[in-house]
């Protein structure tokens, strides 16, 4: 049944929205023996996990509309909020059915936060999962071959089961034809954002997070083919690309926000797990060590990682800025972020010698108060066709 | 060439010879950093958690730590200036001030302690070890001066272990990067033997460091484990790992600490030897600098000694067991990086404080909560109760930063301080349950 843009818009706000995580708790429900294992930002190698019959689960805090009242007892206040709202879910029950928990390698506080995962949930399996910063395969390569057959192995301990290497690489052409349709709307977006406006795509990926891949593959499939037939109208807007939210999560009025103050976000960094391994990731020989290749030499750049060509520095905004049309781009950090706040100087500096302007302000996920972020979003549009009228 | 080596007069061994040698191998490693660009010397910089000073010396590289020189700035009352500095260019209020106050001394003509400049390091050497901070750091400063950046990945213990994969990668690193680079830096070949040498230094010197740290178990305790233990550790956490300096500054700091404890003496403190010993604490998180006296001060004019920190093991945790090995050189090297304190897990980190207690026989814990620092700072509301629960022992909570002087306050930090010290006599007097 083809649904419109609007029902398919709706039906991912309202997994957005749904702080119990209903769909996935139906999806374990739905056959004995099913195991969910949550994620948190930024990448994790979901096709182990579903290799291992498991439904991996984006956990991106709790965003504006969960009241945090045990979080805070956890953290002073300079700390970013994504941790504490994080607490909240677990110790409010809401992420009950979770039957494991995996810390990526991004900075202190998440590392930290999964040694107190293992003291305040001690009878559910949790990780915290390291990721190579150096990039030879011979070193960083076989590190992480090394932490990923370790996740394999608790996996199957956890699963009750072996996970074979057909299984991996079944799994890698699943995530691979996610990978591209989330390409795909990436690539629509950037060349008529009005068809495809950001918040609705945002929504559209992050539903990617809660539901099975095959699902979700179903439905970006849908979108795009629903929006492609959709004759929307121009906006005079400016393209932008904005950068620095790919850990804790903007709220959705915030991107509406931009939206509304004239900007069309051609580019972005949320939930850069959906986008994190660039290209496909080969399905012929040795599954782990494809995905370990793929993440050495063909994945995103960010914050939470190291660059080690001085040159290269920065040179994927550039990019992203060239690639998408952008006019300028928008650096929007969690506060108390150290991967994203230390790096904005040296990025700012890369888009000077470019000559690509930007503004920087900061949120948290809860921030409520949009109207400054509208006026210097508006500002900064303004501007952009002075200097391009020029 | 090598550095000069500096011997204390024998007449103060037994006064404060450790002290003397101290002030002398500081000045005399500065001067060597702001002389390498007229003696020629190259200069590498690095980090403390994570300092691989016997290496450097492998390739007569001097080592230069900037978050020593940040303390120091910090000590001078300099950082604040440095922090604006490089916050009106640029850098965000809410980061490390370890960072912006290198940064911002930098932008002022990098003077060092001594009144020179400190020279461009001719590498970067990114030991990346328990912080996450330090990625970012060495990133600018390589945006700044331009030169080679090795790159040292520590992986996190954060099950408990150490596992063969963490030791195989990071003797990878060492073999396949950190070390050839090293060579072609510095033109000297690699000498194993020569790291061995050191390694073996090293291991005398942690014995040493090993026994006065432990010494805080007596009653009194001889030793403030926080605020002296700061001294204590710059040595063997500094530029001086695997040298005879650092071998005799611990034998006299030793011969010291072992005088007070035959004469039932207290730490020394800066008005002179402490009073009665009223509290005995054991501290998490690093100090504040800004107003190091003033905060220290607040300690020992209500008699509260510590006894042991978690800070003094931010350079390697030598009381639990570890000593560099010159058998097995770069696996000990590797064993060192990952076990510092900042490199363990929360659950190990709590293990420790309570062991601390303990075994220190402390009355309780104090957390000083650094703004700056979320490797230490994140997570340790959930260690301050879990270690009053495993302890039955009180814990406070303060909050202060490292660099900067505009998050020290210091009427609320001593109002909370004696509040504790009031918590700590209800708990002795039996009141505490009802409290």
């Amino acid at each position: 049944m083809t649904q419109s843009t609007s029902e398919i818009v709706a039906r991912c706000e309202a997994l957005y929205e749904d702080l119990s995580f209903t769909a996935a708790r139906e999806w374990k429900a739905a056959k004995e023996g099913r195991k969910v294992i949550g994620y948190m930002p930024v990448y994790v190698p979901r096709e182990l996990i579903h290799a291992a019959g498991m439904l991996p689960l984006g956990i991106m805090g709790g965003g504006d509309n969960l009241e945090v009242v045990h979080g805070d007892a956890y953290y002073q206040s300079y700390i970013c909020r994504i941790p504490r709202s994080t607490i909240e879910l677990g110790i409010s029950g809401r992420l009950d059915f979770v039957d494991g928990m995996l810390f990526p390698s991004i900075c202190d506080v998440i590392r930290n936060l999964s040694g107190m995962w293992k003291m305040l949930f001690p009878d559910t399996y949790s990780k915290y999962f390291d990721v190579p910063q150096t990039y030879k395969d011979e070193i960083g390569g076989t590190f992480y071959i090394g932490e990923m057959r370790e996740l394999l192995r608790d996996l199957e301990q956890i699963a009750g089961h072996k996970i074979s290497d057909d299984e991996i690489r079944n799994s890698i052409t699943v995530y691979n034809a996610n990978r591209e349709l989330v390409k795909e709307l990436y690539t629509l977006r950037a060349q008529v954002p009005w068809q495809a406006p950001a918040s609705e795509a945002y929504l559209v990926i992050r539903a990617g997070l809660v539901l099975p891949v095959e699902e979700h593959n179903v439905l970006l499939r849908q979108y795009i083919d629903a929006v492609k037939a959709e004759d929307r109208p121009i906006k005079d807007n400016s393209k932008v690309v904005v950068t620095g939210m790919f850990c804790e999560q903007p709220p959705l009025n915030l991107i509406k926000s931009l939206e509304l103050s004239g900007c069309y976000v051609v580019d972005d960094d949320f939930m850069l797990v959906s986008r994190w391994l660039i290209g496909d990731v080969p399905t012929e020989g040795d599954p782990v060590y494809n995905l370990s290749q793929a993440f050495l030499h063909h994945s995103m750049s960010t914050a939470a990682k190291y660059e080690p060509n001085q040159e290269e520095k920065g040179q994927f905004l550039v990019r992203a800025v060239k690639e998408s049309g952008a006019e300028g781009v928008i650096f929007a950090s969690t506060s108390f972020c150290d991967p994203a706040l230390l790096d904005r100087p040296m990025l700012q500096n890369v888009l000077k010698e470019a000559d690509v302007p930007f503004i920087a302000f900061k949120y948290a996920e809860n921030s409520g108060q949009m109207q400054p972020i509208r006026e210097q979003a508006g500002t900064f549009v303004d501007s952009i066709k002075l200097w391009s009228a020029a | 060439m090598k550095p000069s080596i500096v011997k204390a007069k024998p007449a103060d061994v037994l006064k404060d010879a450790s002290m003397i040698k101290q002030k002398e191998m500081m000045a005399a490693h500065y001067e060597r950093l702001t002389n390498a660009p007229e003696t020629g010397e190259k200069v590498a910089s690095t980090f403390v958690p994570g300092n691989l000073n016997e290496l450097l010396m492998c390739f007569d590289l001097v080592n230069n730590l900037p978050e020593v020189n940040a303390i120091q700035s910090g000590l001078r009352k300099q950082s604040g200036q440095y922090i604006m500095e490089a916050e009106r260019a640029g850098h965000s209020e809410d980061v490390c001030t370890y960072v912006k106050s290198d940064i911002g001394m930098m932008m002022k003509g990098n003077i060092g302690p001594n009144g020179k400049e400190l020279p461009k390091p001719d590498v970067l050497l990114l030991s990346y070890t328990g912080c996450f901070t330090f990625l970012k750091w060495f990133e600018l400063l390589r945006e700044q001066y331009k030169c080679p950046t090795i790159f040292l990945q520590t992986p996190y213990m954060a099950d408990g272990k150490v596992t063969p994969n963490m030791i195989q990668y990071m003797v990878e690193q060492f073999k396949e990067t950190v070390i050839p680079t090293l060579e072609e830096v510095s033109g000297v070949k690699f000498d194993i033997d020569r790291l061995r040498e050191y390694l073996k230094k090293s291991a005398q010197a942690e014995d040493d460091l090993v026994y006065i740290l432990e010494t805080g178990k007596n009653k009194p305790s001889p030793i403030d484990a926080y605020f002296g233990g700061i001294y204590y550790i710059g040595p063997i956490f500094g530029a001086f790992r695997g040298t005879d300096d650092a071998i005799d500054y611990y034998r006299f700091l030793r011969e010291e600490v072992d005088e007070r404890i035959q004469k039932g003496l207290g730490p020394v403190t800066p008005d002179g030897p402490m009073d009665e010993e009223k509290y005995r604490l054991v501290v998490e998180g690093p100090p504040n600098y800004t107003s190091f006296r003033q905060f220290w001060k607040m300690f020992y004019d209500e008699g509260a000694t510590v006894v042991a920190s978690s800070y003094t093991k931010v350079g390697g945790t030598y009381d639990y067991g570890f000593r560099h090995d010159p058998d097995r050189p770069l696996e000990s090297l590797a064993e060192y990086c990952l076990g510092v304190y900042t490199n363990r897990s929360l659950p190990m980190r709590i293990d420790m404080l309570s062991d601390y207690i303990n075994e220190y026989e402390a009355d309780g814990l104090l957390i000083n909560s650094i703004k700056s620092c979320n490797s230490f700072s994140a997570g340790q509301l959930l260690i301050m109760r879990e270690v009053e629960k495993r302890t039955g022992k009180p814990a406070a909570f303060i909050e202060t930063d490292l660099v900067d002087p505009r998050y020290f306050s210091a009427a609320n930090v001593k109002n909370r301080l004696e509040s504790y010290f009031q918590m700590v006599e209800q708990k002795r007097s039996g009141k505490g349950a009802a409290a």
